[in-house]
């Protein structure tokens, strides 16, 4: 084995490595792609079935509908549910908060027309096993069935609000209600935007 | 958020050796002695910002125009690996005190998971150009708080008599467990 | 299989498990261990990545040249990473959202590089993918075992199973940061307890 290696071919070697590693994982994205896709849609359809007041006759997917909350806030995607004649029964909103303990999280919630919250779930969240992750539980999400974010103190109740909180997980559940709650000024702005039209 | 509040929460409250695991076996490994474990926080501190920069400024014209946000960990790698090479070189040639200082910890760096870490993150938190140098600053300080008071309880430790199955590796997880749970005293701060 | 192979094969099992004998890869090892699928997955991701690095590392390894070969296993381990990250957000995606950044992270596990210079670029592609499946068995072990204890006690409960009931109060400690430093602590001492009275 020769002790120097020449400059040149040092340039080649990593050059055709970087070339080969290219061409590899612009393949397997290429294939994966779809898959990725299908994974992200599906889990949204679920949670959207879950959410919804009544069973819906329409693909809420397709009819999916972006708000933006004003500039650099983002945006939270909203998807109608329809009964047999068409009519709205209650939409789903997938809306979010940056202020989990463990950063974002991700919720799917359902409201009924009037703004009445129905139910929500967990689409992706990153909280503590055990503590912060009780967010997803029927214990903590069951109270939030019926409440509506105008009628109630949206608030926990260490803050003087209605939602008890969990226990040693005080963060998490702020989040959740920072999410629904930026869920339904979304909802609240595009219903009373649209009877402006 | 404030600036403010990313370095208090960058520094205690989610500190990233402590709380989020990154880092972790430099943390182990050159933590036996305060003098090298200035020397690598320190080192640390530079290349973090440094490429944290360089990587910033490459995903936001580079990759993401063109659609290749997946190609982003083998990028920000090679990266990482040639501005760590860079910096060694300049340094040499243009200040071999700082060299000598910081030389021997350089190539350590690369595979130190803090600065690929925190690449990474500020790109995932959608943090702007000069949020992010914050954020890289004040992760490599917290870094650099945490190997230091590290090593600082390790050196007395050393004087320590434990049992055999105890030494080395175990009692050093031990001290940092309840590093760790001091540090989670900060807990719910900003929030 | 003769015995060279089957030592390169056991070794990374118990003899030389890369975390409680090399404490190699901390950072997965104590990050994501808060239940024990978390440690699974992440322990065959793992497995997964070096597997592929090691052989290609031990194909090639006759035209890298000396000088840049720390360059070159990077990107072919950031390579084989990346395409486990997009292997697993399409087909595993709930568990892509839990081990979050620690896949990307998997290109710095001094695991990967570590038996890419000691093992790989010496022997041959055979060789090495054994070594490349035990050392990726025994941190999978590892990782699962360690998962399983701290689920167990902080928890409550195993593989997602809880048995406990929904109110009891558990030792949350366990699951939180310091919690990860004290367990494996743990371990490594009845570890280095049992590796003594073997001697």
């Amino acid at each position: 084995m020769k002790k120097t290696t020449s400059l040149s071919k040092m340039v080649i070697v990593l050059c055709g490595l970087s070339i080969c590693s290219a061409l590899l994982l612009g393949m397997v994205y290429e294939l994966t792609k779809e898959p990725i896709k299908k994974a992200k849609e599906n889990k949204e359809l679920e949670a959207i079935k879950e959410v919804v007041y009544q069973e819906f006759y329409n693909n809420p997917y397709a009819e999916k509908h972006k708000i933006f909350l004003g500039r650099k806030k983002g945006y939270v995607d909203l998807f109608p549910a329809r009964d047999k004649n068409g009519k709205i029964t209650s939409v789903a909103i997938k809306t979010y908060s940056n202020n989990g303990f463990g950063g974002r999280i991700e919720l799917m919630v359902g409201f009924l027309v009037d703004g009445t919250i129905n139910k929500y779930k967990v689409i992706e969240q990153k909280e503590t096993p055990g503590l912060g992750t009780k967010i997803t539980e029927k214990k903590f999400s069951h109270q939030f069935q019926g409440m509506h974010p105008e009628r109630q103190i949206f608030k926990v109740k260490q803050d003087g609000g209605d939602v008890d909180a969990i226990t040693a997980a005080t963060i998490s559940s702020r989040a959740v209600i920072d999410a629904i709650e930026r869920g339904y000024k979304a909802y609240k702005k595009l219903s009373t935007g649209k009877s402006d039209e | 958020m404030s600036y403010f509040m990313i370095f208090i929460s960058a520094i205690f409250v989610n500190n990233i050796v402590l709380a989020q695991f990154l880092g972790i076996c430099p943390f182990l490994g050159v933590s036996k002695k305060i003098s090298t474990a200035v020397g690598m926080g320190s080192a640390v501190c530079f290349v973090m910002v440094l490429s944290t920069i360089v990587t910033y400024l490459i995903y936001h014209n580079l990759l993401l125009p063109y659609n290749l946000t997946f190609m982003n960990t083998v990028v920000f790698i090679l990266v990482i690996a040639s501005l760590v090479q860079m910096v060694e070189i300049i340094l040499k040639k243009t200040s071999p005190n700082l060299y000598q200082a910081l030389g021997i910890f350089l190539p350590l760096i690369t595979t130190n998971c803090t600065v690929l870490g925190v690449a990474l993150l500020v790109i995932q938190k959608d943090y702007n150009l000069l949020n992010s140098v914050f954020y890289a600053l004040a992760n490599s300080l917290g870094f650099s708080l945490a190997i230091i008071l590290f090593a600082g309880l390790r050196e007395r430790l050393s004087f320590v008599n434990l049992p055999k199955a105890v030494q080395g590796a175990p009692i050093a997880l031990i001290t940092a467990g309840l590093l760790s749970m001091a540090f989670m005293g900060f807990s719910g701060i900003g929030n | 299989m003769n015995k060279t192979s089957y030592e390169n094969l056991t070794r990374g099992i118990f003899k030389e498990n890369p975390i409680f004998v090399m404490l190699l890869g901390m950072c997965p090892t104590l990050g994501v261990t808060t239940t024990a699928l978390n440690g699974m997955g992440m322990g065959l991701a793992t497995l997964f990545v070096l597997l592929m690095s090691n052989c290609a590392i031990s194909a090639v390894k006759h035209i890298i040249p000396e000088k840049i070969r720390i360059p070159c296993f990077i990107l072919i381990a950031a390579t084989f990473v990346t395409v486990a990250d997009l292997l697993i957000s399409a087909y595993f995606s709930t568990l892509h959202a839990t081990l979050g950044i620690f896949i990307p992270l998997i290109v710095v596990n001094c695991l990967i590089l570590g038996r890419a210079e000691a093992f790989a670029s010496k022997n041959t592609v055979f060789q090495s993918a054994l070594d490349a499946i035990g050392m990726g068995i025994g941190f999978t072990l590892a990782l699962t075992l360690l998962g399983l204890i701290r689920e167990t006690l902080g928890n409550g409960s195993a593989f997602g199973w809880k048995f406990v009931s929904e109110d009891a109060e558990t030792m949350m400690m366990f699951i939180m940061p310091p919690g990860a430093f004290l367990a494996l602590a743990g371990l490594i001492i009845i570890i280095n307890q049992i590796r003594k009275d073997k001697k």
